[in-house]
């Protein structure tokens, strides 16, 4: 009990004198997992919606894979990332395995189904009518599309967070593809790993808390947003 | 209205993120040396204090990517790494043997420990040799605590089981973690019971444990690291001259001064001993 304790001052105190290290790495974090849903944002709400709003042979199949999808270990999706960009594997000449890039492909192959799943199930349950009822009214297409995410946009802000949490909080991908090296690539999560390993359970748990505040701050931020404008 | 709100909290994860394109800019591929070593050397904070001395006098950057030793010479003989910090003696020959390195250099040594806890079920407290003791966790089936990772460790802990001549897989005395030195470690704590250590990280980790050290001192607990340059004749883009200039460093006498004292200063004694331009069957004599 007293390391936990321990590792709550620890926390409190590398936040309050910025100690340089750590917040590099929070930063750095953030910013990685960040751009990683962005990216998951782009690919994953626009193929969610197009499957959610359209039938074709094999929908279902299709659907099924994206759910799974939702269960990828991050582990896996690291081996197979630092397989695929090793010097003398298939993208070797980009050159970029153990680099912050490689890091943000790996999260965003993480992120993109979770944020598929859930887009593809927050557009399938507006009422079938409310598709019917736009087009009749005259719009394009295109103009139902944006009205339908406009209307789904509680649930897809729930993606953006499931999206988020689930690749600032792993760290099986984070350490195959990025090496956790020492102010180039190592995040919270990994450097968390590190630091038990070592033994420093008190900093440990500091970088622990650290990141739990983090996010909650980022999520603090999202819920308000989504909150704010629920339906009466 | 709404619409307003969503894209404003949209373009707030957007500035939250910020753009990559300045930290993801690659440096030029030859300033950079892929290093594979073991986890021991970057769990006793040594390189974490060797690396910036070496990056701030050649102008490279090593990437460390400290994995077991088995780990580390897979990726030597993929060419996916440039040099190699490994401590697993038998496996290195083997490398050299096939082509895959182009020198091998000795650095340092420590040695392995028998740990365990204090009231000794089995036995083996004093013993002089590794493999007695081992003989004895078979004996009164005492719970032993393997890393079964193929580390270095790993490794000199089966060669220590084929000196008893006993083969514990399989054994319920015998459980294999797959996990790093240090969690192997404090799950030998938690069930006090023995495990194979280099003492390294057993001194890092001594003050979370109650852990003593039982046997030490025999010959085949040595731990001998040596450093390998991955042979470019095999693998055109291996750097070749970043690992050689690693290499030379490591053994350099300013660095070899610095491994004689490291530690010293937070755990009482050093963690690793200078053996550069040594004989490695000198060692321990």
């Amino acid at each position: 009990m007293d390391i936990i304790l321990e590792g709550i001052r620890q926390a409190f105190i590398l936040l309050v004198t910025f100690d340089s290290e750590v917040l590099g790495i929070t930063w750095f974090s953030l910013k990685v997992s960040g751009t990683a849903t962005l990216i998951s944002l782009l690919i994953g709400m626009s193929i969610g919606t197009v499957v959610a709003l359209t039938q074709f042979p094999g929908r279902r199949f299709v659907v099924s894979l994206i759910n799974t999808g939702m269960a990828l270990p991050p582990v896996v999706v690291g081996l197979f990332v630092t397989i695929f960009l090793w010097r003398n594997g298939p993208l070797g000449f980009l050159e970029i395995l153990y680099t912050p890039t490689a890091m943000i492909l790996a999260q965003a192959v993480i992120a993109t189904p979770i944020v598929m799943g859930i887009s593809l199930a927050s557009m399938q349950q507006l009422p079938k009518k409310l598709r019917l009822q736009i087009l009749a009214l005259g719009a394009t297409r295109l103009q139902m599309v944006r009205i339908l995410i406009r209307e789904a946009r509680l649930p897809l802000l729930a993606a953006v967070m499931a999206g988020f949490g689930g690749v600032i909080s792993e760290v099986g991908a984070s350490i195959m593809v990025g090496g956790n090296i020492k102010g180039y690539t190592r995040v919270l999560t990994t450097a968390t790993v590190m630091e038990t390993s070592r033994g420093n359970f008190d900093i440990a748990i500091a970088l622990g808390i650290i990141l739990l505040f983090f996010a909650y701050l980022i999520n603090l931020v999202l819920t308000t947003v989504q909150q704010r404008e629920r339906p009466r | 209205m709404k619409r307003k709100k969503f894209i404003l909290c949209l373009l707030l994860a957007l500035a939250m993120t910020v753009s990559m394109a300045s930290t993801a800019a690659a440096q030029p591929a030859q300033k950079n040396i892929i290093m594979a070593t073991t986890t021991s050397t970057q769990d006793s904070g040594l390189l974490d204090f060797l690396l910036p001395i070496f990056e701030k006098k050649t102008g490279y950057f090593v990437k460390t990517i400290a994995v077991g030793s088995g780990q580390a010479m897979t990726m030597g003989a993929k060419g996916e790494a440039d040099v190699l910090l490994v401590h697993s003696p038998a496996a290195e020959k083997k490398f050299m043997a096939d082509g895959n390195g182009v020198e091998r250099r000795l650095v340092m040594h420590n040695d392995f420990i028998i740990v365990g806890p204090p009231n000794d079920p089995a036995k083996i407290k004093g013993m002089k040799r590794a493999a007695e003791g081992f003989k004895n966790f078979a004996g009164t089936a005492s719970l032993f605590v393997s890393r079964g990772d193929n580390s270095g460790t790993h490794a000199k802990e089966k060669e220590i089981w084929t000196a008893a001549g006993i083969d514990p897989v399989g054994q319920k005395w015998y459980q294999e973690t797959g996990l790093g030195m240090g969690q192997t470690l404090g799950m030998a704590a938690e069930k006090k019971t023995y495990t194979l250590a280099d003492r390294g990280t057993y001194l890092a980790l001594k003050k979370n444990m109650g852990l003593d050290i039982l046997v030490e001192g025999d010959g085949i607990l040595l731990n001998i690291y040596h450093v390998i340059e991955v042979n470019p004749k095999k693998w055109p883009k291996v750097n070749f001259t970043g690992a050689k200039a690693f290499g030379d460093f490591m053994i350099s006498k300013e660095t070899q001064d610095i491994i004689k004292t490291f530690g010293v200063d937070k755990y009482g004694s050093a963690l690793f001993f200078p053996d550069a331009g040594k004989k490695e069957e000198a060692l321990g004599k």
